[in-house]
């Protein structure tokens, strides 16, 4: 066995850390898709008539969707009416404090290395945590109450602030968008809703924490995120699923909205069960994520960092409609076994003088396949539109594939749009001159791999961009090419 | 320190070294010379530890261990150090960051604790004056668009943060100018204590202006087939490598 072979061979028989799951009992809708289940959930999350009907109308139209085929990612049919819809721990009301919070789920979290507690304040994170499809508590609301900020589950939102969701829900992902979106939209199950008012600036990052629990459900969370005139926040996503040998929907739709002068920064650690070695398992993560900078001057920045999930299929995307809007993404995404990964990102130029920047850094290693897709368009009003967009590929092993598809669209002669991109395979010559210096091989790839990342990783708050690194070492300990 | 007996050694099946003898001692300097595809860059390499060369015989003893018992990071950790003739770039790493974690390993396996960041500064600045070395360059990624010379001082650089007890400098004279040359060749000889020796493994005898070996080998054909003091560098510098090789043919 050549070095290369054993290495990989470590490599993939690395076990997924989050595989477990906790006995919670659970409330959940029997298995199968069709209007009663539809009107089971909202009936469950004791909804407005307005919202039942606005989740009938997106089912009705799924209903009348095709799941798309065109992401370069293969996976069986998948059976929607083999699925349960809803599930949520059984433990009474929604609680009213942390004290009311079921203990296990506490330890749940802490095993996941986040904590519900005080302990966050030191670190001036807070936190929705999302546990299959209920938001179970929500830190630091009360702090962030008095600066007007709203933070709290979907579920909570449409009780307290219908006329918010009700006038921004849908407005940047319709429900008829994409089948997926379309699915979300008729069975979202909760996610977490944040405003920021005119002029404000979040003073700490809002974060989320998702996490599958249930065997056989999807999850199916919104987020919906509106910053108004002048402000600022940023927010964190971090998503982690027990291991299961059947594979999980996970489908979510995030919608951000930039008023004038207002920045959003939206950042993913997306560590879902990836499937076992064998490509057993793991998660099918069908996500859409748009924001729009609807005035001028407004900012939204993606960055993610995916390493999990067996199928992932993903495009945060920018429309920048306000003139000198900016749209930013920034990602990382690492396969490895038999994960497929079709991910990269959309820049549509509306407005003058718009600007986005893209940086896609690939890494794949075992039988994975890794596809950027990404999209320009600049529209006929939008002069002085800029891109730049930077995709580097970066191969361990001869077995997986990276994949380019860049689509470029542009409808007026002003635009300058650029397109960088590079394939490079972590070098043997590499892994030995850090060797030849005291450096292991694990950590020579560790090493190796976040440098190559580095530029993306650089935009993550602190606090998670620790959480990644240590993240893409555990996820390619020591592979190379 | 270092023992080398019969080492044998392949490349894709092909024989490069032949059986290699050579004595090593503390505080020793030895030129490793010969005309080039003799294998000298492969006697660097095999005893580095590069996983493209196969050991077929012949025992490496590196003070009292068998060294072909271990990886590459393990012989590094035992002090062993190659000064690469091409040093390699590592992207969005910064020299910095990579003897940060270079140097916590080697302590790790020496059952010290980590440098704390002022410790691990004031070294770098101790270390960086031997070799005349900018701090902004120790920033930016690892040998990414360096130039020779700079690669070259920031390999002499690495030699002194880790210290180690044996340092094997491969063609480090290669592609430098005579200031870049005097400067590397300063560096090694501040370096020079009676517990470390140093292996310069060159083609040309000027590098051997500036580093005075004790022993001065060729290397022809897989083979030490002379072996002398400093003077042998010169002659060969005079004569070049042909009567070497026709004394070594006719031996045969």
């Amino acid at each position: 066995m050549s070095n290369d072979d054993q290495i990989l061979e470590e490599f993939t028989s690395k076990e997924y850390e989050f595989g477990w799951t906790v006995d919670l009992e659970a409330d959940e809708a029997p298995k199968g898709l069709n209007e009663d289940i539809v009107r089971f959930i909202s009936a469950k999350k004791d909804e407005p008539e307005w919202l039942l009907e606005w989740r009938l109308d997106a089912f009705r139209k799924w209903k009348e969707m095709k799941e798309p085929t065109w992401p370069n990612v293969h996976y069986p049919k998948i059976d929607y009416q083999d699925i349960k819809y809803y599930s949520a721990p059984k433990k009474g009301a929604a609680p009213k404090s942390l004290d009311e919070v079921d203990p296990e789920l506490i330890a749940t979290f802490e095993k996941l290395g986040i904590s519900l507690t005080e302990q966050k304040r030191l670190t001036g994170v807070a936190v929705d945590a999302v546990i299959d499809s209920v938001s179970v508590a929500t830190t630091f609301k009360d702090t962030l109450a008095e600066l007007g900020i709203i933070f709290c589950s979907f579920s909570e939102a449409v009780k307290d602030h219908p006329e918010l969701i009700r006038k921004h829900m849908g407005s940047v992902v319709p429900i008829s968008d994409n089948y997926f979106a379309a699915l979300n939209s008729a069975v979202f199950s909760d996610g977490s809703f944040a405003y920021i008012p005119k002029g404000v600036r979040c003073p700490m990052e809002l974060s989320t924490y998702f996490r599958i629990n249930a065997a056989n459900t999807g999850q199916f969370e919104r987020t919906l995120i509106v910053a108004e005139e002048g402000s600022y926040v940023s927010y964190l996503e971090g998503c982690t699923a027990p291991q299961r040998d059947e594979n999980q929907l996970h489908a979510a739709v995030v919608e951000i909205k930039a008023a004038a002068n207002a920045e959003v920064k939206y950042s993913t650690v997306q560590n879902w069960f990836p499937g076992d070695k064998d490509g057993k398992g793991g998660i099918y993560n069908f996500v859409t994520k748009r924001g729009i900078c609807e005035g001028d001057h407004s900012k939204i920045s993606w960055t993610q960092v995916e390493t999990g999930s067996a199928v992932t299929w993903k495009y945060p995307s920018c429309i920048l409609k306000g003139d000198y809007s900016v749209g930013e993404f920034y990602s990382v995404a690492v396969t490895n076994n038999y994960q497929q990964a079709d991910t990269g990102t959309k820049m549509i130029h509306i407005g003058k003088n718009t600007k986005s920047r893209i940086v896609s850094k690939g890494i794949s290693a075992g039988k994975s396949q890794n596809s950027y897709r990404g999209q320009v368009q600049v529209m006929k009003r939008a002069e002085n539109a800029r891109n730049h967009s930077q995709c580097d590929s970066l191969l361990m092993g001869d077995q997986c594939g990276a994949h380019t598809f860049p689509y470029i669209d542009i409808e007026n002669k002003s635009a300058q749009v650029e397109h960088e991109a590079t394939t490079s395979k972590i070098g043997e010559d590499q892994i030995f001159y850090c060797q030849q210096r005291g450096i292991d091989e694990e950590s020579a790839v560790a090493l190796i791999v976040n440098g190559y990342a580095k530029e993306v990783l650089k935009q993550l708050p602190m606090e998670f961009a620790v959480e990644a690194q240590k993240l893409l070492a555990l996820t390619l300990e020591g592979s190379v090419g | 320190m270092l023992s080398i007996k019969n080492l044998q050694a392949s490349v894709e099946e092909k024989e490069i070294l032949r059986g290699i003898n050579l004595e090593v001692k503390a505080g020793e300097v030895h030129a490793i010379m010969g005309p080039n595809g003799s294998g000298k860059s492969t006697l660097a390499s095999v005893l580095a530890g590069k996983e493209d060369y196969e050991v077929t015989g012949g025992e490496i003893d590196f003070l009292g261990k068998d060294l072909l018992e271990f990886d590459a990071d393990e012989r590094a950790r035992e002090g062993v150090f190659l000064a690469f003739q091409y040093p390699v770039e590592i992207p969005g790493v910064s020299t910095t960051n990579f003897m940060k974690t270079a140097l916590n390993q080697i302590r790790e396996h020496r059952g010290e604790k980590p440098l704390d960041a002022v410790s691990f500064l004031k070294r770098m600045k101790e270390k960086m004056k031997l070799v005349e070395i900018d701090q902004s360059l120790l920033s930016r990624s690892l040998n990414e668009g360096f130039s020779g010379g700079e690669k070259k001082r920031n390999e002499i650089f690495q030699m002194a943060m880790l210290e180690p007890k044996l340092a094997i400098l491969d063609e480090t004279d290669s592609g430098l100018d005579i200031d870049a040359l005097r400067i590397v060749a300063n560096g090694v000889n501040a370096l020079k204590s009676k517990e470390n020796a140093t292996i310069v493994v060159t083609h040309y005898q000027r590098l051997l202006d500036y580093i005075v070996p004790d022993y001065v080998h060729v290397l022809y054909k897989g083979r030490i087939v002379k072996s002398g003091t400093k003077e042998l560098a010169l002659e060969l510098e005079e004569k070049g490598y042909d009567w070497i090789k026709e004394e070594a043919e006719a031996q045969a």
